[in-house]
């Protein structure tokens, strides 16, 4: 079985988010990126689809991004996966979900699949397109917010339990498919120290868009981020205080009328 | 030429360490130091994790990552639990690296694989109860005869010897009187198993509480004369390069103990309030921090370059034992700093940095107290010439 991950490198969730002095991006000198989580969740799957399977099946990563993005890729290499496809070209410096999903597909159907896992969304823009676009561009089904997947005896279909509001969704879909998978799916595995050693040899192989046929970043000019600003900072909290309750109350009332004005 | 940068594998593997350490560790090593348990199942973990034989050759069921990744492994460990880094060194350094460097092909065999699977742990039994800084003042016996090594002594202080997963002692012993009339030693393996062996579990700890620490007891064990490690009287020379790597461990222990004082004295600071700020925005603290974050890039370089050192097999002991006194001297300043910072909390358990105060002093004693480094240096610069 033909198995494909899609992982995307984000800034860590831990990390503080600044905006840079143009507002056409964040400030990225002096932050940590980290494989998307959800897209953690999406290779651990592939690994125990290829492990419960058994036989030749393989995992191969897919991921579109800078140069920096390899030491991720290779970190999915090292918690199991066997290959990758590292889509990396100057001409792509923010690709939008059109361009992406363009790219995606066109990977997929180069490399040929039976299933392929991605995060529900990538935690940077939060536009949870990609998986979409690619599916409708390919005309195969997909399944978003997976929480359960469990594989047909003869590997032809899936049976998924999607999140959704105040439940569980039970979905049955045919192979190929694109599933997006949501927390709670599975425990992610940790790239073992002999994981990683193995993952030195194993092969990544980079595409420019070039090698995919594009003359130039294809799916664009659909839509355009103007700018980029943070929320404005939440007002000044003051603290009434006074010995007795009524004093306090009294107090508040007049800073309601006097200084917020709302009363 | 010059070029700090790590190999991507080694980041890799930093992050990963790293977010075990926090997901696996992090929430049971409180309990653990209270409790004084040694968990075997965070041993299995670990093991899973491929700690066991970071240094170790493929073709025993290790990995072949060189003593960079080794120390990358081990500090990011302490960063967390002083503990679980100590068990990982000592089975590492003190446990598979006799056998690894040392071993016949035969011993080899026997015993590495179990050991780099984490199911078995093996010992140096070094220090005796008359024979601590002055380690070759052994006074543990092992007598050849017809075939077999009869050994009796003791030996105490000794980590990973008496849990259930204990299985082979590496035991320094006197087997004769060299022409000098000076002790001739040597190291003879000795599994846990073998009638006349006692291993008890040493209690009380200050620190490393959730480490295996065993007192030893021989009393006419025998075992085959091939146990022998290497061959007769060089267990002395065998000791002291083992301790040379045994350092960097020991460094790694210091550093990384440092890292994690210093990581939870500088989130307590912005977030503690008084007189109406923040407490890192006072200069005194601000000036602390800023001393501690620099003490430890300091001695990352330090225990870094002797690790290069070591991998690229240039003579390495020196710098050895002084990244092993700084780190650990530069764990004492910042955990002493970070209790400071944390005040009346700092005293109390559930803030961590108690912990990390306690287990840092083991490590300007453990693997040669801090004055026999710096003897240890001295000797290098020709001082006692």
């Amino acid at each position: 079985m033909k198995i494909i991950v899609l992982l995307k490198r984000v800034p860590d969730t831990e990390a503080r988010i600044l905006i840079n002095q143009e507002g056409t991006g964040i400030r990225e000198d002096d932050i940590k990126f980290v494989i998307n989580p959800y897209d953690e969740y999406a290779i651990e799957e592939g690994l125990r689809l290829k492990e419960k399977v058994g036989g030749d099946s393989k995992v191969t990563v897919v991921c579109i991004g800078s140069e920096e993005s390899a030491e991720l890729i290779r970190t999915a290499l090292a918690m199991g996966a066997d290959d990758a496809v590292h889509v990396c070209d100057p001409a792509l410096k923010k690709p939008g979900p059109f361009t992406s999903g363009a790219i995606l597909a066109k990977v997929l159907q180069d490399e040929g699949f039976d299933i392929v896992f991605c995060g529900k969304q990538a935690i940077d823009d939060d536009m949870a397109q990609v998986q979409a676009i690619t599916a409708e561009i390919l005309d195969i089904p997909q399944v978003n917010v997976a929480v359960v997947f469990e594989i047909s005896d003869d590997h032809s279909s899936a049976v998924l339990n999607r999140r959704i509001e105040g439940g569980d969704e039970r979905v049955e879909t045919k192979l190929p498919v694109i599933i997006s998978c949501e927390k709670g799916l599975n425990e992610p595995r940790y790239a073992s120290l002999p994981g990683i050693m193995k993952a030195k040899k194993k092969e990544i192989r980079k595409k420019t868009l070039a090698d995919l046929g594009f003359d130039s970043a294809p799916g664009g000019g659909r839509s355009e981020i103007l700018k980029w600003f943070p929320l404005p900072k939440g007002g000044e909290c003051k603290m009434v205080e006074a010995e007795e309750i009524k004093d306090a109350a009294a107090e508040l009332v007049k800073l309601l009328r006097e200084e917020a004005k709302v009363l | 030429m010059l070029n700090f940068d790590l190999a991507e594998e080694q980041q890799i593997l930093r992050e990963s360490v790293r977010d075990f350490a926090e997901n696996e560790i992090k929430p049971i090593a409180e309990e653990l130091d209270e409790k004084e348990e040694f968990s075997l199942d965070l041993v299995k973990k670990m093991a899973g994790m491929g700690l066991f034989g970071m240094f170790v050759s493929e073709e025993y069921g290790g990995i072949d990552a060189g003593y960079i990744s080794y120390v990358i492994a081990v500090e990011e460990l302490s960063r967390i639990d002083g503990s679980a880094a100590a068990t990982v060194a000592a089975a590492n350094s003190l446990g598979i690296g006799p056998i690894f460097y040392y071993g016949s092909e035969e011993q080899k065999q026997e015993w590495l694989p179990k050991l780099c699977t984490g199911e078995t742990l093996a010992s140096f039994g070094l220090t005796e109860p008359n024979a601590g800084s002055d380690a070759g003042a052994t006074q543990t016996t092992a007598e050849l005869k017809d075939g077999e090594w009869t050994i009796n002594g003791s030996k105490i202080f000794i980590t990973n010897s008496a849990s259930p997963i204990s299985g082979l002692i590496i035991v320094q012993a006197k087997t004769g009187v060299t022409s000098k009339g000076k002790n001739e030693l040597s190291c003879i393996l000795v599994p846990n198993d073998t009638p006349g062996v006692t291993a008890k579990e040493m209690h009380g700890k200050m620190m490393w509480r959730s480490s295996n620490t065993g007192e030893l007891y021989f009393e006419d064990v025998r075992v085959p004369e091939k146990n022998l490690l290497g061959e007769k009287g060089t267990g002395f020379r065998q000791m002291l390069a083992t301790l040379d790597r045994g350092r960097l461990a020991i460094a790694a222990m210091g550093l990384g103990g440092a890292q994690g004082a210093f990581e939870l004295a500088l989130t307590y600071s912005k977030e503690r309030n008084q007189f109406g700020r923040t407490i890192s925005s006072f200069q005194a603290n601000a000036f602390k921090l800023a001393d501690m974050a620099m003490e430890i890039e300091a001695a990352r370089n330090l225990l870094y370059k002797a690790c290069w050192l070591c991998d690229e097999g240039r003579p390495f002991s020196m710098e050895a034992a002084m990244a092993k006194l700084y780190c650990s001297e530069v764990m004492r300043r910042v955990v002493n700093e970070a209790v400071q910072i944390h005040g009346g909390y700092g005293l109390m358990r559930e803030y961590q940095v108690e912990r990390f105060f306690r287990d840092q002093k083991l490590l300007e004693i453990g693997e040669g107290t801090s004055e026999i480094q710096r003897i240890v240096i001295a000797r290098k610069l020709g001082c006692f010439e």
